[in-house]
């Protein structure tokens, strides 16, 4: 009686193993990667995905599946830490990688790993206003006058937040040359700020669609895809005359690409964000590309703004995350009484 | 025999398979996950977690949970009495309609309240505009908070009061109209000793969850520093700096403060039964 139950068993088992089998082949040639975002780029990877996934199976014969995950910039960083499979990350900012670095995932010196410091594409802090821009803002300054509201996510919680900080202390540390003066501009500048969004896209709805404000701090290409959004009757760019170089980076996720042994792959989608196909796709999604001739091309929609890069000004992204958002940090002082 | 009488004191079968499987479920779904965050915050040593939870920011973020919600349980004590009354005592058209209506705060993710009263009450929305003109301001303010906390606490109220308004007979009331008392006194002395567990613990139940409400409050709140930043989000925003120590610091005080009160308010309530009885 038992013997035959064994048999039965054993059966059964081989037959669901067989069962599996067919499927398992299949999915063989099809190789599967996980790219963790942050919010704004799901437009551009939805392209870049479908462009690498025709160059890549022309190249290897093997059809590959990206898989998007978009979040605020902190919390995807956290989620790669806290277990999710990450095979690349790109994240609005280095200091969310080198947080993932920490957990031992990927080396410290990811950064020099790509070329660019790991950031194929690049974007700046501008300013959005109400069409006509009734309250005649053209720079920086004009932003911090009493009577006009400002809209910008807090930097406690969004990385965008960070950039538009440090785009305006930035602006007025250069042009004073002091640190003290760039701190009070920073204070006037969040008094002006009635409502702090947890995060930038939250702040877009806030000011496109609920109507607080008078301008809005955003990326350059959130601010285009408001525009597409909502119309152009309804709102307008303005450019600063100076602003900071944002650089969202990306990288590969050593850990984790070892585990799924997709460690080629994941670097052929790092490296392919480089090439011209894909800096064009970049440049069509309002990022600013690397690539000297997809800048030129595109040249109408990037209006030149003299950049400034986090390092000249801040040292690099722990110091200023250290100094400035952590508690205890500036961002916290300009709100005490 | 008898010695096996003695030792069984239930009537009822089976309280030892029972009662293990209420420990083993309480300890798996609520004691495990939340002692993580005692495990959490011991690492970081008692000076640190001090600094942390009386930092000024944070203290005011739990004076502003804790006041907003508290204000948000009264005013659904009241409301929500009401909406149960409405609900037994009267039959009229579409009162099923109503009385599912109550319960779409309980399905609604709470992210999906907040657009909805931030675009409400926007200086543009349909009711921040009126609002406007007499120069009060809901959003971005704490009243915005308490407004989203009443939503999402009245539920709690009317489905704890409706159930014990069932039972209460009709004819107690009658009895004590015919002995004289005035409508009020039989609601003062015969009605509100009756419901007033059911009121308590729903509105306690209401302010519980207002303290810990994130998804719909951040929406409407503003969230700027020392104001309108409520607790959970304090706790965020630690997260988003990959502290988690003093996430879990914040969250503790929470914890143990909401924990003590919901205490409190059951003996408050063992204590009122006894003295009815």
């Amino acid at each position: 009686m038992n013997l035959e139950w064994i048999k039965k068993i054993t059966i059964t088992a081989s037959l669901i193993a067989a069962s599996g089998l067919p499927g398992a082949v299949a999915e063989a040639t099809t190789v599967k990667l996980l790219n963790v975002s942050y919010d704004p780029t799901r437009e551009l990877y939805q392209s870049e995905n479908a462009a690498f996934a025709q160059y890549w199976q022309k190249k290897t014969g093997q059809t590959v599946q990206i898989d998007q995950s978009h979040g605020g910039s902190g919390k995807q960083a956290r989620a790669v830490i806290d277990g999710l499979d990450a095979d690349v990350v790109t994240l609005a900012l280095a200091y969310d990688i080198d947080a993932i670095s920490d957990s031992k995932l990927l080396p410290a010196n990811w950064q020099t790993r790509l070329a660019n410091n790991s950031t194929p594409y690049t974007s700046t802090i501008v300013f959005v206003v109400r069409k006509g821009n009734p309250k005649k803002i053209t720079g920086w300054d004009d932003i911090v006058k009493p009577g006009v509201s400002v809209i910008t996510p807090n930097p406690k919680t969004s990385g965008g937040a960070r950039w538009n900080y440090l785009a305006a202390w930035g602006y007025k540390q250069k042009q004073t040359g002091s640190k003290e003066q760039a701190k009070n501009f920073i204070k006037a500048l969040y008094k002006n700020v009635p409502v702090l969004d947890t995060g930038a896209r939250g702040s877009t709805l806030t000011f496109a669609q609920r109507g607080l404000g008078d301008v809005l701090l955003a990326w350059e290409n959130e601010a285009h895809l408001i525009l597409k959004e909502f119309g152009t009757d309804k709102f307008e760019i303005v450019s600063p005359a100076v602003s900071i170089l944002a650089e969202p980076p990306v990288a590969v996720v050593d850990k984790n690409v070892a585990k799924h042994g997709t460690g080629k792959l994941a670097e052929a989608y790092l490296n392919f964000l480089y090439t011209p196909q894909a800096q064009d796709i970049i440049a069509q999604n309002s990022y600013r590309p690397r690539n000297p001739a997809a800048l030129k091309k595109y040249a109408a929609n990037f209006p030149k703004i003299k950049l400034f890069t986090l390092n000249e000004v801040f040292g690099n992204w722990r110091s200023a995350q250290k100094t400035h958002f952590n508690d205890g940090g500036v961002f916290d002082q300009i709100y005490l009484p | 025999m008898e010695l096996f009488q003695g030792k069984r004191r239930n009537i009822l079968p089976g309280f030892g398979l029972s009662m293990g499987y209420t420990v083993f479920y309480l300890s798996a779904i609520v004691i495990v996950p939340l002692s993580m965050i005692f495990f959490n915050t011991i690492p970081m040593g008692w000076e640190p977690f001090l600094h942390t939870v009386t930092a000024p920011r944070v203290l005011a973020s739990y004076r502003l949970s804790f006041s907003t919600a508290l204000f948000a349980a009264i005013f659904d004590a009241i409301v929500g009495l009401l909406t149960a009354w409405v609900l037994v005592r009267y039959r009229f058209a579409g009162r099923q309609f109503l009385d599912a209506l109550v319960d779409l705060p309980f399905a609604l993710p709470t992210a999906v309240a907040g657009i909805c009263f931030a675009t409400l009450y926007s200086p543009v929305g349909w009711l921040g505009e009126t609002f406007a003109k007499w120069n009060i301001e809901i959003i971005n303010s704490p009243t915005g908070i308490v407004v989203a906390l009443i939503f999402i606490g009245f539920p709690f109220v009317v489905r704890t009061i409706q159930p014990v308004l069932e039972e209460v007979e009709q004819e107690i009331e009658e009895a004590a109209q015919c002995l004289g008392a005035t409508r009020w006194q039989t609601f003062r002395k015969i009605l509100l000793p009756h419901l007033f567990p059911a009121l308590l613990t729903g509105s306690t139940l209401a302010f519980a969850r207002g303290i810990g409400e994130y998804g719909s409050v951040i929406f409407i709140a503003g969230n700027l520093p020392m104001k309108t930043e409520i607790a959970p989000l304090m706790i965020m925003s630690k997260l988003d700096q990959f502290d988690y120590a003093g996430a879990s610091a914040v969250a503790l005080v929470l914890l143990l403060i909401s924990f003590s009160m919901l205490l409190l308010l059951n003996a408050v309530q063992e204590w009122q039964q006894k003295e009815y009885r």
